[in-house]
């Protein structure tokens, strides 16, 4: 069994949309290259529609096939139908994604909801609201096999051996390991 | 004669992660299919079916003490080269208490050593992580201080399997000795790889996997000489002098000691061959590319291993590319293991965390050509520009 499946293979193989706009009327960027992943996502926007996307991303192949999927899911959309792309669509498009990559199309849907909100920042001077990711009320599960995670201040995942903390930026869960959040890319302090 | 050709599994694929698996050489496959056939029997039982596996074990016990220099006797077999490191730890440093609590290990250890070393930690034991330089030794001057402060046992291993780098044992061994403090090296990656003999290292214990030079997975050895005070951490019967309980897999370790035979007589030539292709991939890889460095120690190293890091990109990518072109090839970035976690070695010797998620590591085999050099690197430079091309990170030079 391959480590990925036929789409994601294929679409890390020859990725859709890679580049960068130069005139972008939005950029978003996430993660950070300390992390492992790292993404950059620019619009261009038309009638409140995103007329062009484009991408570039440092990170595995999942990240380079979730930010090709994303960039093809959202060519075309209204905005707000592009800020309801989320992290699950993404990896339900490429026909699955191993649990331990799960948080790169968490990455690939954050940085083009950015470059959403920076557009509307530019234009409105107002960002949306966040949308994606693990928010408060759910239940948390290991970003790595998926269990439940066991209650208490920091969270350990049973089958991985791996504790967990809230970053303290975005709140999202990053591994007691993390030098900086998978999510945002903040700095965590080490001991 | 062509054992090459037989090792070699697929026409054009090229195989460099020996260190990760290897192939089982065919003569130790012959050896292994009659007694997985009709072989059995329990070297324990009486009869002549126990007595004739008896003698398989004993055999192999010789060869295996043969390869590395050892006494029959201090040969203590075991599943996997993890479970012996676990022995070598779990087993000695208990045994060792009233004298030390303080385990001494290098930063660079592998998992089987890093783990049972921090759960030590947790009952109580002193932990002492060495750091290593930045072409990944262990300083002889480090390890005497902490001596100095006292040390139950002591374990580094005799080579790294990330960046190749060869540790300088026999002066690390005699410091230890100065101060009777037993000390174990993990000789996964240098037995069967280079001479490696008890006495001229001068080591307490020694782990040895047979599966680094063409044995099957399943057999492994911790080299401890009688006398060395040890708790078992399985225990059971009286197999493998009561350390180490349970029936032993016979055509495993008779496969591990027909490998070590084998790899006895013909590893000077073995080393010869794929030093030259280590060689070549070493210079060859970063003049033909930008910002592709080498890691570890550039001449005291392992003959099969050649390990870099590449500027601006992540490690998977690179190794998913080329095994779509029958390369394959192993990395130490975070998104290649599962946790996640980017490399401890790297880390330890100083490479930035982004350069490090670039890491690449090929480990040669003998049926590695010089050739395969020319075809690494031409599949590589479109490979990477391609991914550089991809990368945030690329443009911001």
């Amino acid at each position: 069994m391959a480590l990925y499946s036929d789409k994601v293979m294929d679409h890390f193989m020859n990725p859709r949309n890679v580049g960068e706009i130069p005139d972008a009327d939005g950029a978003g960027e996430v993660g950070n290259p300390v992390c492992g992943d790292m993404m950059t996502f620019y619009i261009k926007v038309k009638d409140d529609r995103l007329a062009d996307v484009k991408f570039k991303t440092f990170g595995c192949g999942a990240a380079i096939a979730v930010s090709s999927m994303v960039s093809e899911m959202a060519k075309g959309k209204t905005l707000d139908e592009a800020m309801r792309i989320t992290n699950d669509s993404v990896a339900e498009e490429l026909g699955g994604l191993p649990k331990n990559k799960m948080h790169c199309s968490n990455l690939g849907a954050d940085a083009l909801h950015a470059a959403i909100d920076n557009y509307r920042s530019k234009t409105k001077g107002a960002p949306a609201k966040e949308l994606s990711g693990a928010g408060e009320g759910e239940s948390k599960t290991c970003p790595f096999c998926d269990s439940e995670l066991g209650v208490g201040a920091d969270p350990i995942c049973q089958s991985c051996q791996i504790e967990f903390e809230d970053c303290p930026e975005c709140g999202k869960l990053a591994s007691n390991n993390d030098t900086c959040c998978p999510h945002c890319g903040a700095k965590l302090k080490k001991e | 004669m062509s054992a090459d050709k037989d090792n070699r599994l697929k026409i054009n694929e090229i195989y460099m992660d020996h260190i990760a698996a290897a192939p089982v050489r065919r003569e130790v496959a012959d050896a292994m299919i009659p007694l997985l056939r009709d072989g059995f029997g329990n070297p324990q039982s009486v009869h002549g079916r126990g007595q004739a596996a008896a003698e398989v074990l004993a055999r192999a016990r010789e060869q295996v003490a043969a390869l590395v220099g050892a006494d029959p006797w201090d040969v203590i077999f075991t599943a996997t080269a993890s479970e012996a490191n676990n022995l070598a730890l779990k087993g000695v440093a208990p045994a060792r208490k009233k004298k030390s609590n303080r385990i001494i290990i290098s930063a660079i250890e592998h998992a089987s050593v890093l783990n049972p070393a921090k759960t030590l930690g947790k009952d109580g034991y002193e932990i002492v992580l060495l750091p290593v330089d930045g072409l990944g030794v262990v300083p002889i001057t480090r390890l005497k201080e902490e001596l100095a402060k006292g040390a139950g046992v002591v374990s580094i291993m005799h080579a790294n399997t990330e960046i190749g780098t060869i540790e300088p044992i026999e002066e690390l061994a005699a410091a230890c000795r100065e101060r009777d403090v037993p000390m174990h090296s993990d000789g996964w990656g240098t037995a069967g790889v280079i001479p490696v003999n008890m006495a001229t290292l001068g080591v307490s214990a020694l782990t040895i996997a047979g599966q680094n030079f063409g044995g099957p997975p399943g057999a492994a050895a911790l080299i401890l000489p009688k006398g060395t005070p040890t708790r078992s951490l399985i225990e059971g019967g009286v197999q493998e002098r009561g350390l180490r309980a349970g029936q032993e897999n016979i055509p495993a370790i008779a496969g591990m000691g027909v490998a070590a035979e084998l790899a006895a007589k013909e590893l000077g030539a073995n080393a010869a061959r794929t030093k030259a292709v280590r060689d070549a991939l070493l210079s060859g890889l970063p003049a033909a590319i930008d910002d592709v460095y080498v890691t570890g120690h550039p001449e005291r190293r392992l003959p099969n291993h050649a390990s870099f890091c590449v500027k601006y990109i992540e490690g998977e990518g690179m190794l998913l590319f080329l095994d779509q072109k029958g390369i394959r090839a192993a990395s130490g970035s975070a998104c290649t293991s599962k946790s996640l976690k980017g490399s401890h070695v790297l880390e330890a010797i100083g490479v930035e965390t982004a350069l490090a998620q670039g890491s690449i590591v090929f480990t040669m085999g003998p049926e590695s050509r010089i050739e395969d050099v020319d075809t690494i690197i031409s599949v590589m430079k479109p490979v990477i520009a391609r991914l550089r091309e991809m990368s945030p990170i690329y443009k911001r030079k």
